[in-house]
């Protein structure tokens, strides 16, 4: 049996100035999978996203997230997806319990409920400690790990993570594939991880899909992809000669 | 609704803990104290002996001091206070990468931007109150006479009307702030939208009616009227000439018209003497009715463009 498909596109395309800066996307994440979303810098990654959360309008083609169109729905849709950005776009000058009381609000979350959840929220991330510094003095690790805190307060469904492992130590790196994973496992998030740490996605994610220039050129599971470009199985090949051939051929 | 409400707390809390604010507000309350301290001991002296002419209370507001009356200082300087609150509204949370975060969670756009426009308002509306309020009771400490009911509701509707200008300046920031990446240009193109009303605008009308009447100067009666009309008709695209005239009569209640054109002079002073009698409340405020409708008009048009721009504008570029 087929599992649902959370996230399905259909011919998305998004012009900017003429240029289509995602061209006739189509692809599908399944349910409770991570899903590998790689690409060069300007590929388009981005952009798929923001159309993913109804934050842009699609130029044609459709989207449909968890059932819903985002561009008719942007605000049941934002509640249920969790976005990481690429520099996370917090307030510096808020500590961390103040930024996510502001989110819990934002979401209509409130009282004692609320402040529970941010302190589970904080523990589970191990910030609990530092919850009252502020967020301008926060390393780079420490900003990610509070970016998916917010993700566990908003109770997402689907989480979009914009390089959440860029510019991180190898440390600080591990910490958050380890998160990432525990979201999976533990509650059942979906997870679109956009990152060019292809070893540590390697790792991590069900599925892959490739993105050059706009257009998805290939996805699936990293055995199948492998297949398809050299005709032998996973274990002969790592993902970044996989992605190489691809980003060589485009 | 409860986004807005949320976002409107946190603009405030955030102006409150900015030294921006702080730095204003002492800057407007040192000037308003000092400026109502020397007036009301100026009226005291003038009035040593005289018998007490009604509606002294609001001379407190119209009378120069040393140099600045305060109804001056708020149409000239107020301004500044709604564009330093504003200039970098949407472009500094663009820069930080804040406003993406805020437009992912699941809030309208336009909560947005309304409650950093009503935050906005809200502090220049506890900044007026203020104001007025010392000044209010400075007056009563230092001329020792109670405001009359007349004059408290002139008071309120120069609290308005002043309100109100302050937050078209405002607007005026915030949509620079929507339309410029940095927040050096929306800080300068606001100055200069400033300046250009301020000081350019009156120099630009006489040189217009200038040009339209090269017989300026002459005894000609209709010429003269006729050149009025130019000026008037030319400075009143500036807010601060509106914002003057909207004022006029409410807080001086021996005025009679909005503004006293040049070619009314003798004739006003004439009619002053004759009939030096106060113009009555709803009278005042029949006279500046259009005015105060133009200021309204205008915020709102700032306010509905800011708006506009703001809603169609592509997030990628956020």
């Amino acid at each position: 049996m087929e599992t649902e498909s959370v996230i399905e596109t259909q011919d998305l395309t998004k012009m900017y100035n003429g240029q289509a800066a995602v061209d006739r996307l189509s692809f599908r994440v399944k349910k409770g999978e991570i899903f590998g979303f790689l690409g060069p810098n300007g590929a388009g990654k981005t952009t798929t996203l923001l159309m993913l959360l109804g934050l842009t309008e699609p130029t044609s083609g459709t989207a449909r997230v968890l059932n819903l169109d985002p561009t008719r729905d942007p605000i049941k849709v934002k509640t249920k997806i969790g976005y990481l950005q690429e520099n996370m776009g917090f307030y510096g000058d808020l500590n961390a319990r103040q930024m996510l009381k502001f989110i819990t609000e934002l979401n209509g979350l409130a009282g004692k409920p609320a402040d529970e959840r941010i302190d589970s929220a904080l523990e589970k991330v191990g910030l609990l400690d530092e919850a009252s510094k502020k967020i301008a003095f926060y390393s780079r690790g420490m900003r990610q790990r509070l970016g998916i805190a917010e993700l566990l307060i908003k109770d997402s469904k689907i989480a979009f993570l914009d390089e959440p492992t860029l510019g991180l130590d190898p440390d600080a790196t591990n910490r958050m594939i380890e998160l990432i994973q525990s979201l999976c496992r533990d509650k059942k998030i979906t997870v679109l991880l956009s990152s060019h740490l292809l070893h540590q996605v390697q790792k991590i994610c069900h599925r892959i899909g490739i993105m050059i220039k706009g257009r998805m050129v290939a996805q699936g599971p990293m055995d199948q992809l492998a297949k398809e470009k050299f005709g032998v199985g996973k274990d002969a090949y790592s993902l970044e000669e996989i992605y190489m051939k691809y980003f060589q051929e485009a | 609704m409860h986004s807005l409400v949320t976002i409107i707390k946190k603009e405030l809390a955030d102006h409150f803990s900015s030294y921006r604010f702080t730095i204003i507000f002492a800057l407007i309350a040192m000037v308003s104290l000092i400026t109502a301290y020397m007036v009301g001991l100026n009226i005291r002296k003038e009035l040593e002996g005289v018998a007490k002419p009604q509606f002294i209370f609001l001379m407190l507001f119209t009378s120069s001091g040393t140099v600045f009356s305060l109804v001056q200082f708020v149409a000239f300087f107020g301004p500044l206070v709604g564009l330093i609150l504003g200039f970098d509204t949407i472009n500094r949370e663009r820069n930080e990468g804040t406003l993406s975060k805020l437009l992912s969670q699941p809030i309208y756009r336009d909560a947005v931007i309304n409650g950093k426009f009503l935050a906005g308002v809200a502090l220049i509306t506890i900044m007026m109150v203020s104001i007025l309020l010392v000044i209010t009771g400075l007056g009563l400490i230092i001329l020792g006479i109670v405001p009359g009911v007349e004059e408290l509701w002139r008071i309120f509707i120069y609290l308005i009307i002043s309100i109100i200008y302050i937050s078209l300046w405002l607007g005026i920031a915030i949509l620079f702030s929507i339309i410029f990446r940095s927040t050096a240009t929306s800080a300068l193109a606001a100055l200069a939208v400033w300046i250009f009303f301020s000081f350019f605008v009156s120099i630009g009308a006489n040189i217009l009616a200038n040009a339209l009447t090269p017989q300026a100067g002459a005894a000609d009666a209709d010429e003269i009227l006729w050149r009025a009309k130019v000026v008037k008709a030319f400075t009143l695209t500036s807010p601060m000439e509106l914002y003057t005239d909207a004022t006029a009569t409410i807080i001086d209640p021996m005025r009679k018209s909005a503004r006293s054109i040049v070619t009314m002079g003798p004739m006003e002073s004439l009619s002053i003497s004759r009939f030096s009698g106060p113009l009555s409340l709803s009278q005042s405020v029949l006279i500046v009715v259009p005015y105060i409708i133009s200021l309204v008009a205008i915020t709102i048009v700032c306010f509905a463009v800011s708006y506009t721009v703001f809603m169609r504008q592509e997030i990628r570029s956020l």
